[in-house]
């Protein structure tokens, strides 16, 4: 099946199973690993990349219901050659550690952001429910503080 | 007990230089420039001082690391532990990870042992980190918090003033002057007398043909300007933008993909497979029967992984199909006995049991390992805690020697001991699946379900103790026995109680190994809780009562008058609030926690804060370590509140992160951490922070409710007392 999708500003044509989840087509067919699997089912959000411009978490997303869709991974943050305030408060704060989890951690903070510029620790914790399990999340919280607080 | 010098130490290393090798085993040392091979720096025209350290004529310093980084900041710290003794400019610094050869094995700490002169860091009991390194000797592990109490102290201080002693001497022979009248610092040596100097780059090549000093001097702690400083970490920019490579993310081209599953019973093995189903699927290429496992190779993973699932294997159990956590819990009851007996006539009579449960590590990177087997030659790439034990492990699967399989270290997705040696059961597996596929490589990628129900479970445990108590409160003496594990390090306390602990047995069939902390992880819920009790059946205050069974600790009586000042001990907190306080020694480093938490009226559980006071003797890179010590509150938050693997009919119960939850950032309270500099030799930070997380918490929760939690994880147990209306 041909399935149309923008990826990073770029555009694709994939011939591809429908049923794919569109997170082994941003990995396998696009070679874009910073967006990784932690579960499968949806569950730890280290899969999450904005999906025309909301965050999902793409392991269990058929790239069909993604057809003409946007999508930006974690590679696409960065807008010429400059990281985005996410991706600079993570390195201001030294948040990730093993760093397996921090892409999807911050794609669903950006979005996050995007929607509650200014977002309340409840809105924080129903917004963000990524794993981690190195234990970055003191850090994760404070990042966010201090790009909210600009 | 023998006495570990650096005198010692660095003879031993000019011994090597000159061709002696020490120990039957026969490793060269650091720092010894004879025991490295030209490529491994991977810069022509680099002088390389010795084993570790790497001068380039464009003057950077690079600091090759025999550990790997998982996120802990080891790295970073080593190098800072180098360049502090060189007077490096950090600016200059840089670090790459030692190949995976037996020349940057963890010797220097393996022949203390085969000396029998131990480090000073073992000089308290048994260490389990150090003897863990000691069994690993010949290994190039990362783990038992060892990196910088082993690595750092003995070898990279030693290695950087060794390096520093090489540029001033050659700097002083091409200036005509005394090394004495040279002094090095910002990556230059300077001559005070005439205005000379020149920088390290300048110098690499004449410090090269140094010799190796025998006895260099250290820095006074006094003068460090670079150490107890934060430093940002160099991997974390790759941590950010989505560039760092984990083994799942390697690629090569041709490279193919397998899931697999394993025989749901440990021990179970493989009786049939129809491999049609998943054969007529698209990129398959082949189903793998393994004695244990089937597995299915495909052109991608998402195409062996859905081919897999068409699959219905049928595995028997190895003849543990009856086993469950009601088998084993009861046999850990039986193995006990009745609550032990006490010396003497004490006035109360105080007995409890305590029981933890299984632990999946659930790394975030689900354990990963691509093999290519082409001929008599076998290349791996993995994250792995160990890459010499990666490649031995390898070579054994495709019996081959270990001089035929090269391993490539990849970052790791965390580790908190599932990739350590001994524990490389993927390495293995994919030598297994990827040896009929030969000469192409594949690339083994375990499902979250193969890592939650295939893990070395941190063990299940059970403790029961009887404490007396004086008719004026004072403890008179504790008898405890357990079973599921401990060692003297685990159980020891720092009170002046008079007590003894006894070690019974009850085998059971899970698998099981090191998880984060390792058996200081049940025994300080165990110890911590019951200590707690004692003091409430002798109506003092839980911090009053430990401290005044300190005196003769003044390193744990400091951290626990710190933790007390830094959580407000003993102010008024508001009703169905509480104050919990637990303290324990691990990897050379006390940690004393207080959890501040509520619980509501329907027994909704809220950790609301942690506060941490730390003495790991120094610190090196105070960021990272205050960040291992957050991340350790929050990953014994995770097991104390909702972690637990049950058996069922010989399988582990739990599936995936639906079924074996971790906290989430809501739940994840305010952490505040504080330092205390002692005297003592460096501790490890990975881990210590894990064991008195749970009693800090169970010890609030009690001070909340009189609600007294003894079997964790938390979720289980009702925080309403009965009878009163919710």
């Amino acid at each position: 099946m041909a399935i149309n999708l923008t990826v990073n500003g770029q555009r694709h044509a994939l011939d591809i199973e429908p049923d794919t989840p569109l997170l082994w087509v941003i990995r396998e067919t696009l070679g874009l690993t910073g967006t990784k699997f932690g579960c499968g089912i949806a569950a730890c959000g280290a899969c999450t990349v904005h999906l025309n411009g909301r965050a999902v978490r793409s392991c269990t997303l058929p790239v069909s219901t993604a057809d003409g869709g946007d999508v930006v991974t974690i590679e696409g943050l960065a807008r010429d050659g400059t990281l985005s305030a996410a991706q600079q408060a993570w390195i201001d704060h030294q948040v990730p550690q093993c760093g397996y989890c921090q892409s999807g951690m911050i794609m669903a903070v950006s979005a996050l952001l995007q929607q509650h510029p200014h977002p309340t620790d409840d809105e924080i914790g129903a917004a963000i429910t990524n794993i981690c399990r190195c234990g970055t999340f003191v850090r994760v919280r404070r990042a966010i503080h201090a790009i909210a607080e600009g | 007990m023998g006495k570990w010098t650096r005198r010692a130490f660095i003879g031993t290393g000019t011994l090597v230089g000159g061709g002696f090798v020490l120990g039957a085993a026969g490793f060269a040392f650091s720092p010894s420039r004879h025991s490295v091979k030209p490529e491994d720096n991977g810069a022509g025209g680099a002088g390389q001082l010795n084993t570790w350290i790497l001068i380039t004529p464009d003057n950077l310093v690079t600091v090759l690391v025999p550990h790997c980084e998982m996120g802990q900041g080891a790295q970073t710290a080593l190098a800072m532990m180098a360049a502090e003794e060189m007077g490096a400019d950090w600016n200059l610094v840089r670090v790459k990870e030692a190949p995976a050869r037996s020349e940057y094995a963890n010797a220097y700490i393996g022949r203390a042992f085969l000396g029998d002169r131990l480090p000073g860091f073992l000089s308290r009991g048994f260490d389990y980190g150090t003897y863990r390194l000691a069994a690993w000797y010949g290994t190039q592990a990362t783990g038992g918090s060892t990196s910088i109490r082993g690595t750092g102290v003995y070898g990279m201080t030693v290695a950087g003033a060794a390096a520093r002693e090489m540029l001033i001497a050659a700097a002083a022979e091409r200036w005509g002057a005394e090394p004495s009248e040279c002094s090095a610092a910002g990556s230059r040596v300077s001559h005070a007398g005439s205005g000379r100097s020149a920088t390290f780059g300048e110098l690499a090549d004449a410090a090269a043909m140094q010799p190796i000093p025998s006895r260099p001097a250290l820095k006074d702690p006094r003068s460090y300007a670079l150490r107890r400083t934060a430093q940002r970490r160099f991997d974390i920019p790759s941590k950010v933008n989505g560039s760092a490579i984990y083994a799942i993310d390697y690629t090569m081209p041709g490279l193919l993909s397998a899931a697999v599953t394993m025989a749901p019973v440990a021990g179970g093995t493989l009786k049939s497979v129809d491999p049609a189903p998943a054969e007529a699927m698209p990129g398959v290429k082949r189903v793998v029967q393994l004695e244990h496992a089937v597995a299915v190779v495909a052109d991608t993973y998402w195409h062996a992984r859905r081919a897999l699932a068409a699959l219905k294997p049928e595995f028997d159990d190895g003849g543990h199909g009856a086993v469950s956590t009601e088998t084993i819990f009861a046999a850990f009851d039986a193995a006990l006995g009745a609550p032990p007996s006490l010396p003497g006539s004490p006035a109360k009579v105080v007995t409890a049991d305590y029981t933890v449960p299984f632990l999946a590590h659930a790394t975030m990177e689900p354990v990963v390992c691509t093999v290519r087997v082409d001929g008599d030659r076998a290349d791996v790439w993995a994250g792995v805690q160990d890459p010499l034990n990666a490649r031995s492990t390898a070579a054994a699967a495709l019996e081959l020697g270990v001089n035929q399989v090269h391993v490539n270290n990849l970052a790791l997705g965390g580790g908190f001991g599932r990739r350590l040696p001994g524990y490389l059961d993927y390495v293995g597996l994919a030598a297994r699946i990827a040896k009929p596929m030969s000469p192409a490589p594949v690339k083994v990628v375990w499902s979250r379900e193969n890592d939650i129900q295939h893990d070395f479970y941190r063990p299940a445990g059970m403790m029961r103790f009887s404490g007396g108590l004086d008719a004026d409160g004072a403890p008179t003496a504790i008898r405890s026995v357990y079973a599921g594990g401990g060692d003297r390090e685990s159980m020891f306390m720092p009170y002046a109680i008079d007590n003894d602990a006894t070690a019974h047995d009850a085998k059971h069939p899970i698998p099981t190994g090191p998880w984060r902390s390792v058996l200081n992880s049940q025994h300080g819920f165990f110890k911590e809780s019951f200590v707690d009790e004692l003091a409430h059946a002798a109506g003092k205050d839980p911090y009053q009562f430990r401290r005044d069974l300190c005196d003769a600790q003044p390193r744990f009586r400091a951290l626990l008058e710190k933790v007390a000042a830094m959580s407000a001990w003993g102010t008024p907190l508001p009703e169905g609030e509480g104050r919990g306080m637990a303290i324990a020694e691990s990897f050379g480093t006390i940690v004393a926690h207080v959890a501040h938490v509520s619980v509501s009226p329907e027994g909704t559980l809220k950790v609301l804060h942690v506060h941490s006071a730390v003495d790991c003797g120094d610190v090196v890179n105070l960021d990272t370590a205050t960040a291992q010590v957050q991340g350790g509150v929050v990953f014994g938050l995770s097991a104390a509140l909702l972690g637990e693997i049950t058996i069922a009919e010989g399988r582990v119960v739990q599936r995936n992160f639906n079924d074996h939850q971790m906290i989430h950032l809501k739940d994840v309270p305010e952490v505040d951490v504080e330092f205390v500099r002692s005297d003592a030799h460096l501790g490890g930070l990975g881990e210590p922070a894990v064991p008195p997380v749970a009693p800090a918490v169970t010890n609030a929760i009690f001070a909340a409710t009189g609600i007294r939690v003894r079997s964790l994880p938390i979720k289980n147990a009702k925080l309403v007392k009965s009878g009163v209306p919710t």
